[in-house]
């Protein structure tokens, strides 16, 4: 057992050579000393992507298209307020608003698109724009990082999703995501949403052409951020999935399920500073994702009553609220709904 | 933990698992200790070995004269969707199978009304024509038990007319739950466990090896579940003829059992932890990643499970059943999973011998 802080070489020894139910141990002992009741949380939420036009064309994205293919979109208002209010209908409470890089779109867009949810839907809290759509939206309007997610935060914007960390390491993403956000700035977003109150998520896409070593740095460069800012709720890692994508070609071997669990068990024994380690149902299967809460997962996402990018690529695992609390019921497990800060709501 | 280090150190020791240690196990066995004592004592008895085989799924009808309330794959006669083969059809479809690596047929179909058990000698022979050295395993015993009732012949008979035209071996489905009271909910129609039994026993007899099977997660008890295990690991005893035990996990969509979903992955890895401890006297313990998916089939490897089965060529039963694994895994998939579980592949015949001859793509 580890008793000190985990380093760098330690994580990296424990990820490549301890037996993976080893591994487990540890990370459930971890769970239970940040959270000792027997409970999985998880959100009531909807997916929805205000564009797919995107300027990124990230080599695993099976989800952009460009302005001129015939199945571009950027969403209408109508039917985005009727997703929402479906969402709220189903006891949702917040919604998870993503898009591509849109070349043209402004901040005032999005000052627009935050505002008018918030005008019809003043309690649904908007987890929304990753790092690269920040940023993205920051160069297209001259304005500073802060500038940028202060107007965000100030039209409606209550959280940042974590997405776009993919592997924060820029060998790795010259190779996946040429045109993305290097390491450095997609934790400056981080970093400076954290220091104006905006709290969020981490995550991280592997199992596409990182080392162990990148892998590993991976967490550490999060932790470290989290040792200064503390604003981050949770961690999320799923692997790369290939169907549809360029980057398909050329990762002959996915991660497989045990790859996934220890990758699970390292972050929580890694990120000790970090409250919630997610399971990923929704590129994992229910089953494996009822595994991960023994190897260190203590949350469930969310319902996703919409999900659009993970199912471009290929993956179709649904699930609705019924059918997660069941899942976590039979895993073990107590269940409750919680806010996107954590807060719970309801058992079940 | 005091009780589960005695039933460690008793399995060390090699000796037998009692019915209500292995019930203590399923309602108190800790996920992580549970699964390294059985991985440890696989590792004893099969060393770093997991196996697979390449074989193809033979399913002639889904026609069945037996409802059974867990199957989606069964259809009564003239209903949509049912099917039948003629013995020219799958001949047609298993035409390249050498070309495929396929090393052996798996043969399991509907109880047709109408149907001849000429038909099925017809099949066998006309397959063993064709493709001499790929391996018959055919005919669950529940099958066996109809082709006696529709010929008029006892089952030894029937099992020695089916031998002469090629039959090798049997798989293990009908087996279910051998409990009456379960039996009574879930296949009414169905022979009775003594019965399976009691053909299995024959069919041993003859030198026919079986492998056995359980399906669970429907509305069996633990109780059951050892009860079923318990029965098995008599007959082996006695006959040696089982040459796998392989606990399938119920598929509940689209069947007439009302219940949530799936079995949980944790039910389904330590139900497999608990059958490599119980059945002492199975060499081999198999992952049908059919039923459980590749990942939890994989994971499985860490729980006790030496077999992985194949690359299942057409499987129609469980996707019937709305299973979401995928309808094929290619062999390098395989290889992969066993290699990053750890542990060596080694692809084997119907009768676990080791065979080479290297990948097939």
């Amino acid at each position: 057992m580890v008793e000190s802080r985990v380093d760098r070489q330690q994580a990296l020894d424990l990820f490549e050579n301890c037996d993976l139910l080893e591994l487990g141990e540890m990370a459930q002992a971890f769970r239970w000393r940040q959270h000792p009741q027997k409970k999985v949380t998880f959100a009531i939420d909807r997916n929805i992507n205000y564009t797919n036009i995107c300027e990124c064309q990230c080599r695993f994205c099976a989800f952009y298209r460009r302005p001129e293919d015939v199945d571009a979109f950027v969403i209408d208002e109508a039917v985005l307020h009727q997703k929402i209010a479906e969402t709220v209908e189903l006891g949702g409470t917040q919604i998870l608003l993503q898009g591509g890089l849109h070349p043209d779109l402004k901040i005032d867009y999005y000052i627009g698109l935050l505002e008018t949810i918030k005008k019809d839907f003043p309690v649904i809290h908007i987890h929304g724009f990753s790092p690269p759509e920040i940023f993205h939206i920051a160069t297209l309007s001259k304005l500073s990082l802060g500038e940028t997610l202060q107007q965000l935060k100030k039209a409606g914007l209550g959280s940042i999703p974590g997405g776009g960390a993919e592997i924060l390491d820029d060998r790795v993403r010259t190779l996946i995501s040429p045109n993305k956000i290097g390491w450095r700035r997609w934790l400056e977003v981080m970093e400076t949403a954290h220091g104006l109150g905006l709290r969020s998520t981490a995550t991280m896409m592997f199992g596409s052409l990182e080392t162990p070593k990148e892998l590993v740095e991976h967490l550490f460069r999060v932790r470290d951020v989290q040792d200064r800012t503390g604003g981050f709720t949770a961690f999320i890692p799923w692997s790369f999935q290939p169907t549809n994508t360029a980057l398909g070609y050329e990762v002959t071997q996915t991660a497989t399920g045990i790859d996934y669990l220890r990758v699970l068990a390292l972050s929580r024994l890694v990120l000790d500073n970090i409250d919630n380690l997610q399971a990923s149902w929704v590129t994992q299967g229910t089953k494996m994702a009822q595994v991960a809460l023994y190897f260190g997962a203590n949350d469930f996402g969310s319902t996703m009553i919409e999900e659009n990018v993970v199912a471009a690529a290929g993956v179709h695992f649904s699930s609705s609220l019924e059918e997660l609390v069941d899942t976590i019921k039979e895993a073990g497990f107590a269940a409750s709904q919680r806010d996107t800060l954590y807060n719970m709501i309801k058992d079940y | 933990m005091k009780k589960f280090n005695e039933i460690a150190k008793k399995q060390r020791a090699g000796e037998r698992l009692s019915s209500a240690e292995a019930l203590y196990l399923y309602e108190e066995g800790d996920f992580f200790t549970l699964g390294k004592l059985a991985a440890e004592i696989n590792q004893k008895i099969n060393g770093e070995t997991v196996y697979y085989n390449i074989n193809c799924h033979i399913n002639p009808t889904n026609i069945c004269v037996n409802q059974c309330r867990f199957c989606a794959y069964s259809k009564q006669k003239g209903e949509d969707g049912a099917y039948e083969q003629c013995v020219g059809d799958i001949l047609g479809e298993v035409k390249d199978a050498e070309v495929l690596g396929i090393r052996e047929f798996h043969i399991v179909g509907g109880l047709h009304p109408d149907w001849p058990f000429e038909y099925y000698l017809e099949l066998l022979q006309s397959l063993k024509n064709e493709h001499p050295a790929i391996v018959l395993k055919a005919f669950t015993a529940v099958e066996i038990d109809y082709f006696a009732k529709i010929s008029g012949l006892d089952i030894l008979t029937v099992f020695k007319r089916l031998q002469a035209v090629g039959l090798q071996a049997m798989p293990g489905g009908g087996a279910e739950i051998f409990a009456p009271a379960i039996r009574e909910q879930i296949c009414p129609e169905k022979i009775s466990g003594a019965r399976w039994l009691e053909i299995m026993e024959m069919a041993h007899q003859l030198a026919i090896p079986t492998n056995a099977t359980m399906l669970y997660g429907h509305v069996e008890s633990f109780t059951d579940r050892l009860d079923h295990m318990e029965k098995l690991r008599s007959l082996q005893d006695k006959t040696g003829g089982f040459q796998v035990f392989i606990p399938l996990a119920f598929h509940a969509t689209n069947t007439a059992i009302r219940k949530k979903g799936e079995t949980s992955a944790i039910d389904d890895l330590k139900t497999l932890a608990i059958a490599r401890l119980y059945l002492d006297n199975f060499q081999h313990i198999k992952a049908y990643w059919v039923m459980l998916g590749e990942k939890i089939a994989q994971l499985a490897l860490l729980f006790g499970v030496n077999d992985l089965d194949g690359t299942v060529v057409r499987e129609r039963i469980t996707h019937a059943a709305g299973a979401k694994s995928a309808a094929g895994l290619s062999e390098a998939y395989i290889r992969n999973a066993i290699i990053n579980a750890g542990r060596k592949p080694v692809e084997r015949d119907t009768f676990y011998n080791p065979v080479s001859g290297g990948q097939h793509g």
